[in-house]
């Protein structure tokens, strides 16, 4: 369970989150919506601990996450950002085998070797692990750290904007993924969407941020309606029903 | 799930040249290093080593140093341009690119003015300790320039190292040490001899703690979120590199002076053909390092021989075509 409490982020005296409280229970898909700028990268990461947090803190698993030792941390949640380095030439492989390094410190067993042989598997790239990443296109690479990810095989994990750059059958090659993992292996996932679609097909909870507070939060039921996201967004959107789902459609 | 069969789980990473490629790029600079003992002023040679005693004290006293000397020297410098790189994300810059060849140069020139007869040791402290806190300035400062352009971080690191350099000749000048200032500035191995060589073994020992910290050094080359991610101390390792470079150049630039160039040339070369996974690297570029420099004093022994042209001149020029082209087709890769 993740749990954070007033959460503030200040840059140069200026607010861009805060404060804000919460909690994620354990199991399922949250998506984290909101326009640009509300805030949900920055949340993401403090939860993760690759940024500290202007006041407030969070845990993970009842572990205080700015004091918890960065090692144990990575045993029980992955966190995957945005920004990554295009030139590298490390094979994906190789890649995938970096998510294992919280386990092993960097001496794989046979078991390692199955987890990266799954999660190089599921996200089709078995085909591709010997390449190196800058001989990739952006959205295969995308994929190799989404699978370093998910071979980290913990409790947690967190995703900002994993489906940049994918096309359509890879954007929902992920999303069932991450749903198998959260229905079969009960893991805690929270995914910063823009494609409220996706959002609406894949996820359990909608936590929706505007201007660095949560505006809203609850089952997607509760969130995708058409007056809370026309106005969360300042779009006109309506909301479909197709079988029973949620679909957000944006009025021309 | 699909389990991997054993051939592909064998070839796992299997990328560039095979294993056996290492051990022929092991050979060929293993017989460079037995050239480079053969080629010289004074003759030797097998026969002469084992009739007459002078051949044998002549190699022993200035052959075997100056080999080792190269060898180490080339290590240090090549290890240090592969951490450099990883750790910056650039591949521009290593010790001569970042300012930290000239901090050390700014500390051993310290070291004489304030403590003329202090030992050597107090030297490669004062050398090590600048290049340590130049590198990390360094660090700090192209942390927060965040550019686009991968030529800018060098083009800094060769601006600072341009001040410190000027710093460096101002108090040569006042002090009336600029002739040892030359020296030092075009390195050779000619004066090496033993008993003066011997501090470079740490290089030796510094490329095997960084073999050790391989997997470390490569996650945090893939940024600080990634690192974090896998529950690396980024700060940690960082620090570690930063001090292994600093190390390496301290040592290098005290005993041997300033070699330019073989820090960038070489990690270059090597990922291109083995890509950035330091454990799998490193070997690599220690022994293209070293073959490199014992060819380049090779031929700076021949060219003019008797007189000899030093190491850093080959290197310079050598080096710097290098790096142009290296340049030149990161600017068309975009």
């Amino acid at each position: 369970m993740i749990k954070f409490h007033d959460v503030t982020k200040e840059y140069g005296g200026h607010r861009v989150l805060g404060p804000v409280s919460g909690r994620i229970e354990a199991g399922g898909i949250t998506a984290l919506i909101g326009p640009n700028g509300a805030g949900k990268s920055t949340l993401l990461s403090i939860v993760g601990r690759l940024m500290q947090p202007t006041s407030g803190g969070a845990s993970v698993d009842g572990l205080d996450v700015r004091t918890a030792p960065t090692r144990e941390l990575a045993t029980r949640l992955a966190i995957l950002s945005q920004e990554h380095r295009l030139d590298a030439r490390i094979t994906v492989r190789d890649l995938v085998a970096f998510g294992r390094f919280p386990h092993t410190q960097g001496r794989l067993t046979f078991g390692d070797h199955a987890h990266i042989d799954r999660a190089l598997d599921f996200l089709e790239l078995t085909g591709l692990q010997h390449r190196y990443l800058d001989e990739l296109s952006g959205g295969q690479r995308q994929r190799a750290f989404v699978a370093m990810v998910l071979a980290q095989d913990t409790e947690v994990v967190l995703l900002d904007e994993p489906l940049n750059n994918l096309d359509l059958k890879h954007a929902v090659l992920i999303m069932r993924q991450l749903r198998r993992a959260a229905d079969l292996l009960g893991r805690t996932i929270v995914i910063v969407i823009h494609d409220l679609a996706i959002a609406a097909a894949y996820a359990d909870r909608v936590i929706a941020l505007k201007q660095g507070q949560i505006a809203h939060s609850g089952t997607v039921e509760e969130v995708m309606t058409a007056e809370i996201v026309s106005e969360l967004y300042e779009t006109p959107v309506r909301i479909l029903e197709v079988d029973g789902r949620r679909v957000p459609v944006v009025m021309p | 799930m699909i389990a991997a069969p054993a051939q592909q789980r064998q070839a796992a990473g299997a990328r560039g040249p095979r294993p056996w490629a290492l051990a022929l790029l092991a050979v060929g600079t293993a017989g460079l290093a037995v050239a480079s003992l053969f080629v010289g002023g004074f003759d030797i040679d097998l026969p002469g080593l084992a009739a007459d005693p002078e051949q044998l004290r002549q190699f022993l006293v200035s052959r075997v140093p100056r080999t080792l000397a190269i060898v180490f020297a080339a290590v240090a410098m090549s290890v240090s341009g592969v951490v450099m790189q990883l750790l910056t994300q650039n591949r521009f810059v290593e010790p001569t690119t970042a300012g930290t060849t000239q901090w050390a140069g700014l500390g051993m020139l310290l070291a004489v003015l304030l403590w003329p007869n202090a030992p050597f040791l107090t030297r490669l402290v004062l050398a090590t300790v600048l290049a340590l806190l130049g590198t990390l300035a360094f660090m700090a400062i192209i942390q927060r320039i965040r550019t686009r352009d991968k030529l800018m971080v060098p083009l800094v690191g060769i601006m600072l190292g341009a001040v410190v350099g000027a710093v460096s000749t101002f108090l040569a000048i006042e002090f009336d040490l600029l002739q040892s200032m030359g020296a030092w500035r075009s390195a050779g191995f000619s004066g090496i001899v033993r008993g003066y060589y011997e501090p470079l073994w740490v290089a030796a020992i510094v490329a095997i703690a960084i073999y050790v910290l391989a997997d470390r050094l490569t996650l945090a080359g893939l940024g600080r979120d990634i690192a974090t991610n896998a529950g690396l101390d980024y700060r940690t390792a960082m620090l570690l590199g930063v001090s292994a470079v600093a190390l390496c150049t301290g040592v290098t630039s005290v005993v041997v002076g300033f070699l330019p160039f073989l820090g960038l040339i070489v990690p270059n070369l090597v990922s291109m053909l083995m890509g950035d996974d330091l454990k799998r690297s490193l070997p690599w570029v220690a022994l293209t390092g070293a073959a490199i420099l014992l060819l380049c004093d090779i031929v700076g022994r021949i060219v003019v021989a008797p007189m000899e042209i030093p190491v850093s001149v080959i290197l310079g020029v050598i080096g710097s075509a290098v790096f142009l082209a290296i340049a030149l087709r990161g600017r068309r890769a975009g």
